[in-house]
C-alpha cells in the first residue's frame, strides 16, 4: 500500500464518524436504521479500514506526514511570512491505535444496541458516540499541537454530553460538568505550554518543533523553560487521564451509561493523556520526565487504595482504571516508552471488557430489581450481588479472564506490558536513585490483584444477597455477551507476543520504539539503549516479584472473600480511621468542593456586591452627589437621614480641614496663634457653607445668596446709608476705629 | 464603486436611513409593512456587505494611507473661512474601508437584518420602533465607514439617541434609569473624545491642494502621519505628556462603549432592560465601535502612547476577562449573565490588541466579530426565553432541554461557542488572541494568568446551561412551546457562521491580514521612533 492511499484511508476513517453524527443528530430519530445501526456499520467499516493501515504502516519504516495551510497571517512584521499549517501523522504509535479507537467503539456500538435498548434518547446517544470517535481519531491522527488541542477539546465535549446523557438527574448533570471543568483546569496549563512552544517556533508542528529543539533553538534560551513546557504539556494529560491532582472527576464520570464507561473512560478518551506523553515525549527533560513519573505513582497509589475500600461495582473499575493509567504515565516517566503504549494497549481491550462486563451484570440486575418492582436495591452495589457465576456463565468466564489480566498473571496480557514497566521503574531506580516509585509500583501490583479479586468473588461467587431477585438474574443478549467474548479473547498473551513471559519480543514493542530524546544532552534522560539494557537486567527481577506480589494479593482476596477465614469487616473495624479515609475517596472532593469552588463562588458573590455597590455605587454616587448639589442633600437623602448625617458630619470635617490647611499655606510655615484664629474662622465658612449646601443646595444657592445678593445690594445701600449717616456726624473716634479696622484687614490679607 | 453615481460605502450607510423615511410615510395601522420594508432595507444591506466583500481587495492595506482604503468617497463637507478661533474649518464627507472596518461592516449588516427580525413581536408603536432602529444602523455603518473624525464623531454621536429611546421606551421596568444611565455614560465619554479630537484638529494641518494655504484638519489618515503636526503645537513632541493625556481621553471615551472595567456598570443595566433586538445590536456592534475606535485611531494617530501603555491596557484586559466572568457565574438573571460574560468576552479583545503584534491584533479583530455573533445568539435565546416565560430568574427553570428540544439544540451551540470550544469561532479568536499576547514579552505573565478566564468562562457557561436545561422541568413550565420558525430564521444563520468560521477562519484572516500587519508596523515603527527622538 502506498503512501497517499494510507493517508486517504485514514482521512476516511477520521472523517466517516463526523459524517455519522450530522446524519445522526439530524435523521436518527425519524429512521431507526439511522438510530443505531448505520452508526455501528461506519465503525466497523472504520475499523477495518484501521486495519489495513496499521498492517500498511507497519510495512513502512518512516512516519507518514501530509500538512495542508489552514491560514495565512500574510507579511507579518520581524517575523516574516507567516502561516499555520495543520496536519496528520501516521506512524506506528497512531497506526496502532487507531485500531484500538475503532475497535473498542465499535465494539462498544454494538454492546449498546443491547444495553441501551429502549433508552429514552437512544437515537441522540449513538451520535454522541459517533462525535466522540471522531475527536478521539484526530487526537491519534494529529501531526500537530494545534489540532491536539482541538481534538483534546472535543472530546471532553463528547465526554460532557454522554457523562449527563441521564441529564434528569442531577447527580449525573453535575458529574458531566465536573468532568468538563476540571479538564478545563489542565487544558489552561497545556494551552500555555503550547503558547511557549508556538513563542519560540511558530509552528504547531511535533516534528518542527522536534527538529528545532533538536537543532539547539530552545525555548527562551534556557533549559528550565524547556521542562516547564514539558510539564505544562504534560498539564492535559493531568486533567484527561485523570492524574492526581485532578483525577476526582473520572470517577463521578461513572454517572454515564456503562458503554460509555468503558469506551471513553476507561479505553481510550482516558489513556489520551498517556497518548500525549508519548507523542511529546522527544522533548521531555529528564526533569519533566521525573516529575511525570512522580504524578503517576502518586496517582496509582491513591487510586488503588480507595479501590480497596469501594463497594459500587463501576467505582471500583473506576479508581482501577485511575490506577492503571498511573502505571502507564510511570512507564513513560521512567523512559519505558514501549512498555506505557504497550500496557495502554493491553488495559483497553481488558479494561473496556471489565466495563462491558459489569455493564452485563448491571443491566441483568437492573432488570431483575425492575422485575421485582424494587427502585431501593441498588444495582450497582456489589453487596447485593454474589453467585452470579451460575445465572451468567458468559460474563463470569470473561470476567475471569479480564481480571487475570489485570492483576497480571502469565499467559494474559497485562502480564506482559505491566511487566515491562515495573522492570522500567527497577531499571529508574538503578539508574537514578528514585526507589520509591518501584517499591510503590510493586505494592500496587499486589493491590490491584487483591481488589480485583475481591470485586470478582462478590460479585459471581458466594450467595445472593436476595434469593427472589436471584432467579429473575439473566444471562445477557448475544449483542452484549459477543463483545465480551471478542474482549476476553484479546486479552491473551498470544495477540501481543508469543512469548508468554516476554512482552519486549512481541512485534507491538518491536512496532514502537522509544524516540531519541531531542533535548540538550545536559537535561535529558538516560539514552534508550543504555535504558532498555538495564530493563533488560532487571525483566527476570521484575517478574520474579511482580508474580509474588500478585499472589499475596489473589490469595488474601481469597481467604478474605471467599474462604472467609479474615473478616473484611473486622479488620475495617480495627483500623476505623484508616477505612473512612479510603471509603470517602480521602476527601478529596470534599477539599476541592469547600475551598475551590466555595472559595469561587464566595469570591463571586463579593464581587457582584463590589460591583454593584462600588463601582456602580461611584457612577449612581455621581449622579446622586449632582442632584444633591442642585437640590440640597436634606431633600434628597431624607428617606435615609443616617447617610446625611454621615454626610453633613463629614462635609464639615473635610471643610474644615482643606480651609485649615489653604489658610495655613496661604500664610506660610511661620504660623501663629492668629493664622489659626483665621484658619477656625474659615472652616466655620466651609461649615457654613456645607451646611447650606445641605439645606439649599446649587438651587438654594441661586436662590438666596446670588439673588440674596442682588437684593441685599438694595437693601445693604440703604442700611450703610443711614450708617453712614450716622457716623458722619463729626465724632472722630469713630472714624479712627473705622480706620484701625480697615488697616487691620488689609495688615491681614498683604501678610 | 459606484450605484446610481452614489458610492457603495454611501448607499449602505444611508440606505437606512431612506428606510426610515418610508416608516414615517407609511399609515400609522400598517404594521406590518413597517416590518417588511425594515427587514427588506436590512437584506438590502446585508447584500450590499455581499457585494464589498466580493470587491474586497485582500491586498490593500489601508490604515494610514489613503491609497490602500477601498471604496474611498471623499467630498468637501463643511468648508467656512474665518470662524472664531478655528480660522479656515474645513470638514470633509470622507469614507473608506480597509481590512479592519470591512469585517465591522458586514457584522453590523448581518446584526441590523437580524435585529430586525427578532423585532417582528415589538407592538408599541411600531412606527418609531422601526424608525429609530434604522437611523440607529445608519449611525453604526457611519461609524465604520468614516476616516475624517469629525464625522466619525457625528456618526458616533447620532446612534445615542436612537439608542436612549429604544431602550427609555421600549426597554423593561427599569428602562428609564438604564436609558438615561446609558446615554450619560457615553456622553460622558463623549466629551473626553471631543477633547482629544479639538487637540488633534489644532496640531495637525495639511496643505489644502485647491488654493495651497494650510489648513487644520479632522482627516484621520493625516493626524497618522507625524510630519503633518504643527511644530510647537500641543500634540507635536512625540512622547510629552500632552500627548499622553490625549491618548488617555481618548481611550475613556472608547474604553465606555467597549465597556473597559471600571466604566462597564452601564452595560449590565442596558441590556436586562433593552428588548431582546437591542441588546442584539447593542452587544453585537456597539460595544465593538469602542475597540474599534481605539483600533482605527488611538493606535495609529498615538504609537508612542499605545506602546507606553502597553502593559496598562492588557491588564485591563485581564480584568475583564476575569472579572465579567466571576461576576457573570454571581447572577441569578439569565439576561445579566450574557451582559456579564460580553465584558469577560471584550476583554480578550482587548488583550489581543494590547499584544501590539498580528496574531494578537487578528485574535483581537475576530473576537470582535465572533462575539458579535455568538454574543447576538446568546441574546436572541434569552429573548426566546424571555417571550413565553416572562422572567429570566435562572433558578426558576430546569428539564427545557426536553421540553424545547430545537432551542435547546441551537442553545448548545451557542453556549459551548460562548465557552471557546474548537470547532466553532470563539475558540479560534481566543485562542489567536492569547498566543498573540503571549508572544508580546511585557504582557507574558498577564496572559498567563488570564488564562483562568476560560476556566471561569466554562464553569458558569455549564451552570447556567444546568439550571436551564437540564434536570426536570418545574410544573409550570410544562406547556413552554418550542422555538417557533421565525426565532429559528434569526438564529441558524448565526449558527452557521459560527460553526464555518471554527472550522476555516481563513477567509476572514485573508480579509484583514494586510490591514493589520501594516497596523502593527505603524504602531512598533512609530514607537521606536519616539524611543530613538527622546
Amino acid at each position: 500500500m502506498n503512501e497517499q492511499t494510507l493517508i486517504n484511508l485514514s482521512l476516511a476513517i477520521l472523517l466517516l464518524p463526523i459524517a455519522s453524527f450530522v446524519i445522526q443528530i439530524f435523521f436518527g430519530k425519524k429512521v431507526s436504521f439511522l438510530s443505531d445501526k448505520f452508526g455501528t456499520a461506519i465503525l466497523f467499516i472504520c475499523l477495518a479500514m484501521s486495519l489495513a493501515v496499521m498492517f500498511g504502516k507497519l510495512g513502512i519504516e518512516e512516519p507518514i506526514i501530509t500538512s495542508f495551510q489552514w491560514v495565512d497571517f500574510g507579511n507579518v512584521p520581524v517575523l516574516g511570512h507567516l502561516t499555520i499549517d495543520l496536519g496528520f501523522t501516521i506512524d506506528n504509535l497512531s497506526a496502532i491505535m487507531l485500531v484500538v479507537v475503532t475497535l473498542v467503539s465499535s465494539l462498544v456500538h454494538l454492546f449498546s444496541i443491547g444495553y441501551m435498548h429502549g433508552d429514552v434518547r437512544y437515537s441522540r446517544y449513538f451520535a454522541y458516540l459517533s462525535i466522540f470517535t471522531f475527536s478521539m481519531l484526530m487526537i491519534v491522527l494529529t501531526g500537530n499541537f494545534f489540532l491536539m488541542y482541538v481534538g483534546w477539546e472535543l472530546v471532553g465535549l463528547s465526554s460532557y454530553l454522554l457523562i449527563g446523557h441521564w441529564y434528569e438527574k442531577k447527580s449525573a448533570s453535575n458529574a458531566a460538568m465536573k468532568a468538563f471543568i476540571v479538564n478545563r483546569i489542565g487544558d489552561i496549563g497545556m494551552f500555555t505550554g503550547i503558547m511557549i512552544l508556538y513563542y519560540t517556533f511558530h509552528t504547531f508542528g511535533f516534528k518542527e518543533i522536534f527538529e528545532a529543539i533538536g537543532s539547539g533553538n530552545i525555548p527562551m534560551g534556557s533549559e528550565k523553560w524547556l521542562t516547564a513546557a514539558g510539564i505544562l504539556v504534560f498539564c492535559g494529560a493531568i486533567g484527561k487521564s485523570a492524574q492526581f491532582p485532578l483525577h476526582v472527576w473520572l470517577p463521578d464520570a461513572m454517572e454515564g451509561p456503562t458503554p460509555v464507561s468503558a469506551l471513553i473512560h476507561a479505553a481510550t478518551m482516558v489513556a489520551a493523556g498517556v497518548y500525549l506523553v508519548a507523542r511529546t515525549f522527544p522533548m521531555m527533560t529528564a526533569d519533566a520526565l521525573t516529575v511525570i513519573a512522580y504524578i503517576g505513582t502518586i496517582t496509582a497509589f491513591i487510586s488503588a487504595t480507595i479501590a480497596v475500600a469501594q463497594n459500587d461495582i463501576k467505582k471500583v473499575l473506576a479508581y482501577s482504571t485511575v490506577s492503571q493509567l498511573g502505571y502507564m504515565v510511570v512507564g513513560l516517566g521512567v523512559g519505558a516508552y514501549t512498555a506505557g503504549f504497550f500496557h495502554l494497549v493491553t488495559h483497553a481491550m481488558f479494561k473496556a471488557g471489565l466495563f462491558l462486563g459489569s455493564g452485563s451484570v448491571i443491566h441483568a440486575m437492573h432488570h431483575a430489581t425492575h422485575h421485582m418492582h424494587d427502585h431501593h436495591t441498588d444495582p450497582q452495589d456489589m453487596r447485593n450481588m454474589g453467585g452470579l457465576k451460575n445465572k451468567m456463565p458468559i460474563t463470569f468466564k470473561v470476567f475471569l479472564i479480564y481480571t487475570a489480566a489485570i492483576s497480571g498473571i502469565p499467559l494474559f496480557s497485562g502480564f506482559l506490558s505491566k511487566d515491562m514497566i515495573l522492570a522500567g521503574t527497577l531499571a529508574f531506580g538503578n539508574t537514578t536513585g528514585h526507589w520509591i516509585i518501584p517499591i510503590t509500583m510493586f505494592f500496587i501490583a499486589g493491590l490491584t490483584a487483591f481488589y480485583m479479586c475481591r470485586m470478582l468473588f462478590l460479585t459471581f461467587f458466594g450467595n445472593h444477597a436476595d434469593a427472589h431477585r436471584y432467579e429473575h438474574i439473566h444471562e445477557s443478549p448475544k449483542v452484549m455477551t459477543i463483545p465480551l467474548l471478542i474482549f476476553a479473547t484479546l486479552s491473551f498473551w498470544i495477540f501481543f507476543s508469543f512469548n508468554p513471559l516476554d512482552g519486549a519480543s512481541g512485534w507491538l514493542a518491536k512496532a514502537v520504539e522509544r524516540p531519541e530524546s531531542v533535548v540538550p544532552a545536559t537535561s535529558a534522560a538516560i539514552g534508550p539503549h543504555e535504558f532498555e539494557e538495564e530493563m533488560h537486567h532487571e525483566h527476570y527481577v521484575a517478574m520474579g516479584l511482580s508474580l509474588l506480589v500478585a499472589a499475596i494479593g489473589i490469595l488474601i482476596a481469597y481467604l478474605t472473600y471467599y474462604k472467609k477465614s479474615i473478616s473484611a469487616d473486622a479488620v475495617a473495624a480495627k483500623l476505623p480511621g484508616m477505612h473512612k479515609f479510603l471509603y470517602n475517596k480521602w476527601y478529596f472532593d470534599e477539599l476541592y468542593g469547600s475551598v475551590v469552588v466555595g472559595g469561587t463562588l464566595a469570591f463571586t458573590r463579593v464581587l457582584r456586591w463590589i460591583d454593584t455597590y462600588i463601582v456602580d455605587g461611584m457612577v449612581n454616587g455621581t449622579a446622586t452627589w449632582t442632584k444633591a448639589m442642585v437640590f440640597g442633600y436634606s431633600k434628597n437623602w431624607k428617606e435615609k437621614p443616617v447617610n446625611a448625617k454621615i454626610f453633613l458630619l463629614g462635609g464639615l470635617f473635610v471643610a474644615g480641614v482643606v480651609t485649615a490647611f489653604s489658610f495655613r499655606w496661604l500664610m506660610g510655615v511661620e504660623a501663629g496663634f492668629i493664622h489659626l484664629v483665621w484658619s477656625g474662622l474659615g472652616a466655620l465658612c466651609a461649615g457654613l457653607l456645607t451646611f447650606f449646601m445641605f439645606y439649599g443646595g446649587a438651587g438654594g444657592f441661586d436662590k438666596f445668596v446670588v439673588d440674596g445678593l442682588v437684593n441685599g445690594v438694595a437693601y445693604a445701600s440703604g442700611f450703610f446709608g443711614i450708617l453712614f449717616r450716622k457716623t458722619q456726624t463729626g465724632k472722630v473716634q469713630t472714624y479712627i476705629m473705622l480706620a484701625l479696622l480697615g488697616m487691620m484687614i488689609i495688615f491681614f490679607m498683604m501678610k | 464603486m459606484h450605484i446610481l453615481g452614489l458610492g457603495i460605502l454611501s448607499w449602505i450607510t444611508f440606505l437606512p436611513v431612506l428606510g426610515m423615511i418610508i416608516v414615517l410615510l407609511l399609515p400609522k395601522e400598517n404594521k406590518n409593512a413597517m416590518r417588511w420594508t425594515t427587514l427588506g432595507i436590512t437584506v438590502f444591506q446585508v447584500l450590499l456587505a455581499v457585494v464589498i466583500y466580493m470587491k474586497f481587495d485582500r491586498g490593500m492595506a489601508g490604515i494610514n494611507t489613503m491609497e490602500g482604503f477601498q471604496f474611498i468617497e471623499k467630498a468637501k463637507w463643511i468648508d467656512i473661512n474665518s470662524v472664531t478661533w478655528f480660522g479656515r474649518v474645513s470638514i470633509e464627507y470622507f469614507l473608506g474601508i480597509d481590512g479592519i472596518s470591512v469585517l465591522m461592516v458586514i457584522l453590523t449588516a448581518i446584526i441590523s437584518c437580524v435585529a430586525v427580525s427578532a423585532s417582528w413581536g415589538i407592538e408599541k408603536s411600531v412606527k418609531g420602533y422601526m424608525a429609530l432602529l434604522l437611523l440607529l444602523d445608519t449611525g453604526m455603518m457611519g461609524v465604520f465607514v468614516s476616516l475624517d473624525f469629525f464625522l466619525f464623531y457625528v456618526f458616533w454621536e447620532i446612534m445615542l439617541l436612537p439608542m436612549y429611546f429604544l431602550i427609555g421606551v421600549w426597554g423593561g421596568p427599569r428602562r428609564e434609569y438604564a436609558a438615561i444611565k446609558f446615554f450619560l455614560y457615553t456622553l460622558f465619554g463623549s466629551v473626553l473624545m471631543l477633547l482629544a479630537m479639538l487637540a488633534l484638529y489644532f496640531s495637525v494641518t495639511t496643505i489644502d491642494p485647491a488654493s495651497g494655504e494650510k489648513v487644520h484638519t479632522f482627516n484621520m489618515l493625516a493626524m497618522m502621519n507625524h510630519a503633518n503636526f504643527e511644530p510647537g503645537s500641543i500634540l507635536a513632541t512625540i512622547g510629552s505628556s500632552a500627548r499622553y493625556l490625549a491618548f488617555v481621553a481618548l481611550f475613556i471615551g472608547f474604553a465606555i462603549k467597549v465597556p473597559i472595567f471600571p466604566f462597564h456598570t452601564w452595560l449590565p443595566d442596558a441590556h436586562v432592560e433593552a428588548p431582546t433586538a437591542i441588546s442584539v445590536i447593542l452587544a453585537g456592534v456597539l460595544l465593538k465601535m469602542g475597540t474599534y475606535g481605539i483600533l482605527r485611531i488611538s493606535f495609529p494617530i498615538f504609537p508612542d502612547a499605545t506602546v507606553y501603555f502597553q502593559v496598562p491596557l492588557a491588564i485591563l484586559g485581564f480584568i475583564n476577562i476575569v472579572y465579567g466572568a466571576l461576576c457573570a457565574m454571581a447572577q441569578d438573571d439569565f439576561k445579566k449573565l450574557i451582559a456579564y460574560s460580553s465584558i469577560s468576552h471584550m476583554g480578550i479583545v482587548i488583550l489581543g490588541m494590547s499584544a501590539l503584534n498580528t496574531q494578537g491584533v487578528i485574535g483581537g479583530v475576530m473576537q470582535m466579530f465572533n462575539h458579535g455573533t455568538i454574543t447576538a445568539m446568546l441574546f436572541l435565546i434569552v429573548g426566546v426565553l424571555y417571550d413565553r416565560a416572562h422572567t429570566r430568574g435562572l433558578n426558576e427553570f430546569g428539564g427545557l432541554m426536553n421540553q424545547m428540544p430545537k432551542y435547546s439544540g441551537i442553545m448548545t451551540i451557542a453556549f459551548f461557542a460562548a465557552l471557546g470550544l474548537p470547532g466553532l469561532s470563539g475558540f479560534i479568536s481566543e485562542a489567536f488572541a492569547f498566543l498573540g499576547a503571549f508572544q508580546a514579552p511585557s504582557i507574558r505573565t498577564i496572559t498567563i494568568i488570564s488564562t483562568i478566564g476560560i476556566v471561569l468562562t466554562a464553569a458558569y457557561m455549564l451552570w447556567t446551561l444546568q439550571r436551564l436545561f437540564l434536570g426536570s422541568i418545574p410544573e409550570k413550565w410544562k406547556t413552554l412551546p418550542d422555538i417557533n420558525n421565525r426565532e429559528l430564521f434569526t438564529l441558524i444563520p448565526l449558527a452557521i457562521i459560527v460553526i464555518f468560521l471554527g472550522i476555516y477562519p481563513a477567509p476572514m484572516i485573508d480579509l484583514m491580514s494586510t490591514s493589520v500587519n501594516a497596523l502593527v508596523d505603524i504602531v512598533n515603527k512609530g514607537a521606536a521612533t519616539a524611543m530613538i527622538g527622546q
